[in-house]
């Protein structure tokens, strides 16, 4: 698999850091290495937040991703702070409900999804991060459908349980959106 | 790391919260009071410290963790543990100083942990890993030979080791104290004369003779005990020296050096104190020289000058503040020196 190495962008509270251990769970269902890295801020919320994932068949050098081969962005600071980081060939998933910008590199795929419209429409909110997942899914194919599955039973907390139908049906939509 | 620890038989935690090393704390107090041990957190790192004193005086395996300004609260207890001969085990998240400094990932408490977690003549332990699951398996190590030694380990990991996931592996058994501690103040029920913990010494020839003990001990230590991993060392002409998280930056920026026809290797110090200094001084016969980096202005590279002891040049290259280097900073400075060099 080429594609292995990501990075998560958005504000405290969009669910990047989750997003991340779906990402990285997945790999691990895979029966890959992996390694998770969050850098935040000291807010809970409205801070900036990232995260970097990553899944090789190699054991992992460097957990910090500079060069992304797939970047989420989720808000228009982490856009224009990281779109020229990522690696040519590269994916970068954009929330273009959140930002109203597009790239103009043309060695990278861009994949524009209004995830957070998407989201309030379906009745889905606080999940544009995972139809994100889903569409960035779609594009690379990192992980088996079915390991991202285990991934998000094993990433909800006990408590919030009943939010896993939830959570598949936002993969499915991300996985669908043209 | 928490997990780790319950493990290795540590049902004593004492600890204050500080970023980013919380989730050591508050991994603990879900869990000690499911398996019967204690969790508590004390109103400061310094009565923590102190608490951590007490258990181990009764023998049993106690733990604290904290961060960089929480471990300069705790140098006075640490001391008074070193100075009564005592084990324990310290973990130390580090983040960027000196003050309050920041909460992002530091190795600038090098210094800190090999040379004065203390005031007095003393050593402790100190493991540096870089992987998740380096650190769950030196946290047993630590145990073990803390109760060998009877004095306190450290694990000096920092922000970024602190905050990331990876997945590991646990040990099978329950780890077994084989060490028996006939010097724990555990009762003496009349069948003894009783135990006394202590580091006040007045007669200045009595305390050091028992300074001198321990030095002896030290001696011991740094013969047996050095640990080091070596990667691509033995055709090296430029060897690199990192430890801790840094280090995994830094075997990503040798083999992209190894791709460019550079011939680079790494020695990565997995104890900090004693330092490899075996390992070091074996690569300074064969190759043209050194470069030590860190996440600090420069203070594992002060161990390195003197293992090397002037036989090949010794650089330098860090990042200090919070800021993790990149492998692509790393593998310039390479390039530049060996560019240098030539």
């Amino acid at each position: 698999m080429a594609l292995k190495n990501f990075l998560l962008a958005g504000f405290g509270g969009q669910g990047i850091l989750f997003s991340g251990k779906v990402i990285a769970y997945s790999g691990l269902m895979d029966g890959k290495e992996v390694s998770w890295l969050p850098s935040y801020g000291p807010e809970m919320r409205g801070g900036t937040a990232n995260c970097s994932v990553c899944i090789s068949d190699e054991p992992i050098g460097s957990p910090l991703v500079l060069s992304p081969d797939v970047l989420m962005a989720m808000n228009l600071q982490s856009f224009d702070k990281f779109i020229d980081s990522v690696a040519p060939g590269g994916v970068a998933v954009i929330d273009c409900t959140l930002i109203d910008k597009k790239s103009s590199r043309t060695d990278i795929t861009a994949i524009y999804v209004p995830a957070t419209a998407l989201a309030s429409e379906n009745d889905l909110q606080g999940l544009a991060n995972i139809i994100l997942i889903g569409a960035i899914l779609k594009h690379t194919g990192f992980a088996d459908f079915e390991a991202v599955k285990k991934a998000i039973d094993k990433c909800v907390p006990p408590k919030k349980r009943h939010l896993i139908e939830a959570n598949l049906r936002a993969i499915e939509l991300g996985m669908q959106y043209e | 790391m928490a997990e780790a620890a319950i493990k290795s038989g540590c049902r004593h935690f004492f600890g204050y919260p500080i970023t980013p090393q919380t989730e050591v704390a508050a991994y603990m107090a879900k869990r000690m009071p499911k398996i019967g041990g204690t969790y508590l957190q004390a109103e400061s790192e310094i009565a923590a410290i102190n608490m951590v004193l007490g258990a181990a005086s009764a023998g049993v395996r106690v733990m604290t963790s904290s961060s960089s300004p929480g471990i300069s609260l705790k140098t006075e207890g640490i001391s008074y543990i070193a100075g009564s001969d005592l084990p324990c085990l310290i973990i130390n998240v580090q983040r960027g100083g000196p003050g309050l400094g920041g909460i992002q990932p530091s190795q600038a408490d090098y210094w800190q942990a090999t040379r004065a977690t203390g005031h007095g003549d003393f050593h402790i332990l100190v493991f540096a890993p870089s992987t998740i699951q380096e650190m769950v398996d030196l946290v047993y190590t630590a145990y073990d030979k803390a109760d060998e030694y009877r004095m306190p380990a450290m694990i000096l990991a920092d922000g970024m080791l602190g905050q990331m996931m990876e997945p590991v592996e646990f040990p099978e058994k329950e780890a077994d104290q084989k060490i028996e501690k006939p010097w724990a103040t555990t009762g003496h029920q009349n069948k003894r004369a009783h135990n006394i913990v202590n580091s006040l010494y007045l007669d200045p020839n009595e305390l050091e003779q028992k300074v001198v003990e321990r030095f002896k001990r030290y001696e011991r230590i740094k013969e047996k005990e050095p640990l080091a991993e070596e990667y691509l060392v033995d055709d090296a002409d430029i060897v690199l020296v990192s430890f801790g998280a840094t280090s995994r930056i830094v075997k990503s920026a040798v083999n992209s050096a190894r791709a460019m026809g550079i011939k680079a290797g790494m020695i990565r110090p997995i104890t900090l104190w004693p330092f490899p200094e075996k390992a070091i001084q074996k690569a300074a016969d064969t190759v043209s020289c050194f470069m030590s980096v860190e996440m600090s202005m420069g203070q594992m590279v002060d161990d390195v000058r003197l293992a090397v002891n002037g036989k090949k040049p010794v650089y330098f290259f860090g990042r200090t503040g919070g800021i993790i280097p990149s492998p692509a900073e790393v593998l310039e400075q390479i390039q530049k020196t060996m560019g240098g060099a030539k």
